[in-house]
């Protein structure tokens, strides 16, 4: 999409072996729902963002399929394992073939 | 604006939503629960969905889904022009089988969680969410 | 009793069944990121004039979940575009080759308390000037770059920023000195009946805020809270453009964004909230 697409995203910067944190995303997306006519009473095409997934060391966490019922700037919170020190990854992807893709790494505290 | 045919029927519509009638549940939509359940029974503990009784404003309703021991929620509000919202697929590494998120929703209706548990069964959650028509330009 | 006061005591009784409902603001306490308490609910000042008996933060009108999205800038929408402001912050352009930053430094430093005295006289222009002014005055006259539109999504990117690094200092525009016959305008018209509706901004943030409005819960109509991330929009929204709103919900021609109506307006009703603290990029529905 045109715009810049910016993630946001919030983890603790450590964590113990094995414990469960919180994560929040956020990401800057129109959402265009492909619901809405514009003022000439053509339909504006649907581009949203269709998938989120979020991946530690390669191994999932969550992987959402997404409607066009999510808000716009699509906001997640959810709950990961940290077994061992590593990389988190979350890739969002756009239904025009853009992959917007963030990483954040976590060490053991 | 003109007042053609269209423009007054699409005003006719806006009346009824303005009058907070519940939207009605889409046969597309038991359709999608059909789809990811295979048919099968749902039970109705084991997932809890967390909605507002009254959102302000449709277009952005903070939901949550938790559902321990599932491996994937399916969201679908019953009442929109297309019921899917989200399906959620929980990894090796979720911490747990909960999911919060916002969702549009297009008036009052009933949003619905389904829960695929590890173990084959099913469960299910409704929660009616009350959409107000704003004084202001809302 | 006479014939008149029975009368009057039955009008009441009609009126208190008929009447809008009230629903009073939340209770409640912003504690924004569980660091620092606002200033939601409060004295009001001279200002006011004794027009209201307390001040009173739109965030209190507003549900449990949106008063919950504003506490934590993580999930207030609003910042996201605050911190996209950062790098337009440090970004040259026009052609002195300056960005913000090139005078201004650090903007969490030099930009603390900014938002709190706006709009604000300009001694060297003569004028009052809103925030938006004075950016494009910065741009045009220090950096010789092409202003931003007056609710552009730079231009409100930028005040959102300037405006969060204010949030929880109180609210203190002058509305003496120069500043004063702008302020009187501005008191004008908030008090004039505009449209068909013949709405007066006091009819409904004054004399009926708590009550419902078909669906919404009429506030105070507070400014510290702007810009604002509306729900409804899912996007900033600058104080001149709810005023827009506004008019056009009383079926008036509205003023323009930008104009000397809505500078004054903007003035007066930022005056009517002093005490309260910064509030902005908040969370309305």
């Amino acid at each position: 999409m045109a715009q810049d697409v910016k993630p946001r995203i919030k983890l603790p910067k450590s964590a113990a072996a094995g414990e469960t944190i919180s994560i929040k995303t956020l990401v800057n997306h129109t959402m265009e729902s492909g619901q809405r006519k514009d003022a000439d009473g053509n339909t504006i095409p649907r581009s949203i963002i269709n998938r989120f997934t979020a991946e530690f060391n390669g191994q999932t966490v969550v992987d959402v399929t997404m409607e066009p019922a999510i808000s716009t700037n699509p906001y997640f919170e959810f709950e990961a394992i940290v077994p061992e020190a590593g990389e988190f990854k979350f890739t969002w992807y756009d239904d025009d073939g853009s992959i917007y893709e963030d990483v954040k790494s976590i060490a053991l505290a | 604006m003109q007042l053609s045919r269209r423009n007054v029927m699409i005003m006719g519509a806006g009346a009824f939503v303005a009058f907070g009638l519940p939207m009605r549940a889409s046969a597309a939509a038991e359709d999608k629960i059909a789809e990811f359940t295979g048919g099968a029974a749902m039970a109705d503990t084991g997932i809890t969905l967390t909605a507002p009784e009254i959102a302000e404003n449709g277009n952005t309703v903070p939901i949550e889904v938790s559902a321990p021991g599932a491996e994937a929620i399916l969201v679908l509000a019953m009442g929109n022009p297309t019921p899917g919202v989200a399906q959620f697929n929980f990894g090796p590494l979720a911490g747990s089988q909960f999911a919060s998120t916002r969702i549009r929703l297009a008036g009052t209706q009933d949003v619905v969680a389904v829960a695929k548990m590890k173990d084959g069964t099913f469960a299910r959650a409704s929660r009616n969410v009350k959409v107000t028509i704003g004084g202001c330009g809302g | 009793m006479t014939r008149t006061k029975m009368l009057a005591a039955l009008f009441g009784a009609t009126a208190m069944m008929t009447g809008p409902a009230l629903a009073e603001p939340a209770e409640d306490t912003l504690n924004l990121n569980d660091e620092i308490e606002l200033v939601t609910w409060t004295e009001p000042s001279e200002a006011l004039d004794g027009a209201l008996t307390e001040v009173i933060s739109g965030w209190h009108f507003r549900g449990d979940e949106t008063r919950a999205m504003q506490a934590d800038d993580f999930d207030n929408p609003g910042m996201m575009f605050a911190d996209q402001a950062r790098e337009t912050w440090d970004m040259v352009d026009g052609a002195a080759g300056k960005s913000c930053a090139s005078c201004h430094g650090d903007v969490d430093e030099s930009m603390k308390g900014v938002r709190a005295v706006y709009p604000k006289w300009n001694e060297t222009a003569g004028e009052v000037r809103t925030l938006e002014m004075q950016v494009n005055a910065c741009r045009t006259e220090q950096m010789q770059a092409e202003p931003w539109k007056y609710t552009g999504e730079d231009m409100i990117n930028m005040t959102a920023l300037i405006s969060a690094v204010s949030r929880g200092m109180p609210m203190n525009v002058a509305i003496d000195g120069p500043a004063r016959e702008t302020w009187e305008k501005g008191k004008d018209i908030y008090y004039t009946r505009f449209g068909q509706l013949e709405l007066s901004c006091a009819n409904c943030h004054e004399d009926n805020y708590g009550r419902m409005i078909r669906a919404d819960h009429l506030s105070q109509g507070q400014i510290n809270g702007f810009p604002t991330y509306r729900l409804k929009d899912a996007k900033l929204v600058a104080a001149q453009h709810r005023f827009r709103g506004c008019i056009r919900d009383t079926r008036a021609e509205t003023f323009a964004v930008g104009s000397p109506e809505f500078i004054a307006l903007e003035l007066y009703v930022a005056s009517r909230g002093n005490g309260l603290s910064v509030e902005g990029p908040s969370v309305r529905n």
